[in-house]
């Protein structure tokens, strides 16, 4: 009984996945797509709790939930009218179900009759918190990965101002240089 | 029956294969960002759950799922923005319908 509630909630979050993914792959409303890719993040977060990942799920919910969705989102609204219903959605559907069936079959054998080396204490509740190792990792072994992340999101910061206003920016001289 | 490694594998299995199907099927450049979302999402679980079951000695699972969700964040600024530009060259999202060089 006592092992029975976990694995339940297992199965609650591990369904909400996969239900909240597969109506995003499978609606045809662009807005629905993206607020169920909420659900897929929440639960992804849940999962990683589930794991003893604190940190992870934390940053899971921050950086996914706040600001990649409301991202996806700002995209979805500022393309709006194509996302219209007599729009037509979709390319290739047909193989794309024959491909996702195929190796949907193909590699669920991987996850089964891999011989994994798994370690004797999986199964027992971690409820130490990991984030105070995972700053010593950061901080220590993995600082140069840490800080090329810092400088990659300074890159990513400033090529999506430029990518985004360049073509703005074109029109202004186009307009100015008849005047002038 | 306890949780063990497969069922997170069979989890992270049909995310990626979900984000597949958005990719390969899907004509709005956002609906394949959501794909691809998913795809990085099923390979951060996985080295969690990894982390998680097999023998090691500190937490690079965890390491490596953080640089993943930093660099999910610095792909949808970049791809996001890509896909504002081409709305505004060609007043479309719709990736099938992109083949000039120049409009």
């Amino acid at each position: 009984m006592d092992a029975l509630l976990p694995s339940l909630l297992f199965y609650v979050f591990a369904g909400a996945v996969i239900g909240s993914a597969a109506f995003t792959a499978f609606t045809s409303n662009l807005v629905h797509a993206a607020f169920s890719l909420l659900f897929t993040f929440f639960g992804l977060a849940c999962l990683y709790l589930y794991l003893g990942a604190d940190f992870v799920g934390l940053s899971q919910i921050v950086i996914y939930v706040g600001g990649i969705l409301v991202l996806l989102l700002f995209g979805v609204m500022f393309t709006g009218h194509l996302s219209a219903s007599v729009v037509k959605q979709t390319l290739n559907f047909k193989t794309g179900l024959v491909l996702l069936i195929v190796l949907f079959v193909l590699m669920l054998p991987v996850a089964f009759r891999t011989a994994w080396p798994v370690a004797q204490a999986a199964d027992l509740p971690q409820t130490k918190s990991t984030i105070s190792e995972i700053a010593n990792l950061l901080l220590t072994q993995y600082l140069l990965p840490f800080e090329v992340a810092s400088l990659l999101l300074l890159v990513a910061l400033i090529g999506a101002v430029v990518i985004a206003r360049g073509e703005q920016k074109e029109d202004e001289t186009d307009a100015e240089t008849p005047a002038a | 029956m306890a949780i063990g490694i497969e069922h997170y594998l069979v989890v992270s299995i049909v995310l990626f294969l979900l984000g597949v199907f958005i990719i390969v099927t899907r004509r709005n450049g956002i609906r394949v960002l959501m794909g691809v979302e998913l795809i990085l999402n099923a390979a951060s679980l996985n080295f969690v759950a990894f982390n998680r079951f097999l023998p090691n000695a500190a937490l690079e699972g965890h390491i490596f799922a953080i640089f993943i969700i930093i660099l999910a964040a610095a792909e949808a600024v970049i791809a996001l923005a890509i896909v504002l530009a081409i709305y505004q060259q060609f007043s479309t999202v719709h990736l099938d319908e992109i083949s000039n060089m120049k409009h």
